[in-house]
């Protein structure tokens, strides 16, 4: 049981890296980038190139993808979003959702239905692990993810409270007009908000790479767990979605534990709950209830 | 004092009625001219409409751009087996598919309506996700394998052809001319101002929760009837043709280049797809990245597809749903909704 928990913990660590850019994009411009996977798959492909193609080895694989997703996050925001959050409130989600679609196919175009994994890259580090007391194995690598996903929002965190960059976006995210009239650039702020975005998503594309292997079409579940990671740890900082990370690995363990295929089924029951929790509506309405009934 | 008058019909919308009714009636004498294949296209063309109209009415009126539709076009279908599985004719299950689609809806607005864009958007996905995994499980579906439409054999190919494409034109008419009522009601008044502003509506007494869950519920009705028929269609059931989100990226292309908030525009984005579908549908992942650079252009340089640039040209409203003030000059004011 304990060993469960403790994987669930380690899970959770990678949906948290995962879920951070996304997070982070949708605070900071109030932007769901439906294109999250697929832009993840996108580095991971990226990495893959690098690492297998080019002999680049991961260590310097990973910051080298990470300015190139910079520099494509800057542009995504110039090139797309800039123009879609000027318009109507769907837009934003319309173009980033057509933009998944392309990307998806595209990549199936270009590599193939072929499952890709980065774990030949470090050797033995994949299945690796290491005994806790107790007589539990855990996986090397999971409490690296783990570690990284603590180390990625710890490093937004401080970028966002402590930089005059990350004072500068908490501006343009409360209030864009009146950041514009205080001299900021919000444009070039939001570009660089999305870059980081990005490339925080080579970090969750090393994490997917290495535990796993991805295929063309993998963008959509990563979304999917991103945002269930989001929606359970609840609005706020980037904390909460780690706690929401964990809180859904949990809930997937708990569902393969009840049916051999309710892995995902319970990370998705999970997410309904916390739909239904966060409906303060729902809550009034069943506090009504009781009162009438306490009356009665 | 001027003397005004008001009115809905005008030349454009007579002609545009006139249009409609006589396709309807071409396509219902296919079966006769064409034959099983042309039926079959027939169906698929009026499955385009009902997803664009449906999927429009809901992004375009209520502001709510859902990925998961295809929660209640599989489910449909996934009903559609069961039903007729159970013994019920194939094409009364259809029918019953729709009705639990409705109730489906129903019960999913409860909670989902009050979600805002994103969440909105990715939470149905989510349920259609769950579903998809729900189906897999039942033992009849066996997994990813899929199923037939069995008891459609009962029925010779020609008399099923027919039958299916019939379905389908009622459901398309039913449908539209629903949406079309609901527009022109006070409902209808309600959901435009939504369309426009929806702070605005809330502040002068509009009801939003309530009227978008209406709308919510015709369009999940509306998409069940597609994918039940699109079942009574093809025959065969596998979860992932029903259930995949590449029936996003279709409704996203054709409301977005016919025009997102406008009937018309999803009808000629609908005809328009299918036209594409025909003729570019054999490219595969190529046809979807094209699909999807036409959307995302659209959304970015276009915003308001091809019916916004037509619509304003035409003299009235093709598909009224507003009102003309004349005054007795001769000169026209339009007022929407």
């Amino acid at each position: 049981m304990s060993a469960q928990i403790i994987n669930a913990v380690l899970l959770g660590g990678y949906y948290a890296v995962l879920a951070t850019g996304l997070a982070f994009m949708f605070s900071v411009m109030n932007i769901i980038n439906l294109a999250h996977g697929s832009l993840i798959i996108l580095s991971a492909y990226g990495l893959y190139i690098a690492g297998h193609m080019l002999g680049i080895p991961l260590a310097l694989a990973v910051p080298l993808v990470c300015a190139v997703m910079f520099g494509l996050g800057c542009l995504l925001y110039r090139g797309v979003l800039a123009r879609a959050s000027a318009g109507s409130e769907l837009l934003p989600l319309l173009a980033t959702f057509g933009l998944a679609i392309i990307l998806d196919n595209l990549l199936f175009q270009v590599f193939g239905a072929d499952t890709l994994s980065l774990a030949p890259l470090v050797g033995d580090l994949s299945w690796a692990s290491v005994e806790l007391p107790g007589d539990i194995w855990v996986g090397q690598l999971s409490v690296y993810i783990l570690i990284a996903a603590v180390a990625v929002i710890g490093v937004l965190e401080v970028i966002l409270r402590r930089t005059a960059l990350g004072h500068r976006i908490q501006a343009v995210s409360q209030d864009r007009a009146t950041a514009a009239l205080l001299g900021i650039d919000t444009g070039r702020t939001a570009a660089i908000a999305t870059g980081l975005a990005l490339a925080v998503g080579v970090i969750a594309a090393a994490a997917l790479g290495l535990r796993s292997a991805w295929g063309p079409y993998a963008g959509a579940a990563q979304l999917l767990f991103a945002f269930e990671a989001i929606v359970i740890g609840g609005a706020g900082s980037l904390w909460r979605v780690l706690a929401g990370a964990m809180l859904l690995a949990f809930a997937q363990s708990a569902g393969a534990a009840v049916h051999p295929q309710g892995f995902l089924i319970g990370g998705h029951l999970a997410f309904l709950v916390a739909v239904f929790w966060r409906l303060q509506a729902w809550r009034d309405r069943l506090s009504a209830l009781g009162s009438a009934r306490t009356a009665a | 004092m001027t003397d005004l008058t008001i009115t809905r019909s005008s030349t454009t919308s007579r002609i545009t009625l006139g249009l409609l009714v006589a396709a309807g009636l071409a396509l219902a004498a296919l079966p006769w001219i064409n034959g099983v294949g042309g039926s079959g296209r027939a169906v698929a063309l009026l499955v385009y409409v009902l997803l664009a109209v449906m999927w429009n009415a809901l992004a375009g009126f209520a502001g709510l751009v859902s990925i998961g539709q295809t929660l209640f076009f599989g489910v449909a279908a996934y009903a559609t087996i069961r039903l007729s599985d159970a013994g019920i004719d194939p094409f009364l299950a259809t029918i019953l598919a729709t009705l639990i689609g409705a109730l489906l809806g129903y019960v999913t607005s409860l909670f989902m309506v009050s979600l805002s864009g994103g969440e909105f958007a990715i939470g149905m996905w989510v349920l259609s996700a769950l579903a998809h995994l729900c189906v897999n499980l039942d033992p009849l579906i066996q997994g990813e394998t899929g199923t037939s439409l069995i008891a459609l054999n009962a029925y010779d190919v020609e008399t099923r052809a027919a039958l299916t494409l019939w379905l389908a034109l009622a459901f398309t008419a039913v449908f539209m001319a629903a949406l079309i009522l609901l527009l022109r009601s006070s409902t209808g008044a309600a959901i435009t101002a939504i369309r426009d502003d929806e702070i605005a509506a809330r502040s002068v007494g509009v009801d939003v929760l309530r009227t978008k869950r209406i709308v919510f519920v015709l369009a999940a009705t509306g998409t069940a009837a597609a994918g039940a028929l699109w079942l009574t269609s093809n025959t065969s059931f596998q979860p992932k043709a029903f259930f995949g989100v590449h029936w996003t990226a279709y409704m996203l292309f054709m409301v977005l280049v016919g025009g997102l908030g406008r009937i018309e525009g999803a009808l000629i984005g609908a005809v328009l797809f299918f036209v594409i579908e025909t003729l570019f549908g054999a490219y595969g992942a190529w046809y979807l990245v094209g699909l999807g650079a036409v959307a995302v252009l659209f959304a970015l340089v276009l915003p308001n597809g091809l019916w916004g640039w037509i619509g304003p040209r035409l003299p009235g409203e093709a598909i009224p749903t507003g009102y003309f003030v004349h005054k007795k000059e001769g000169r026209t004011q339009h007022v929407d909704g």
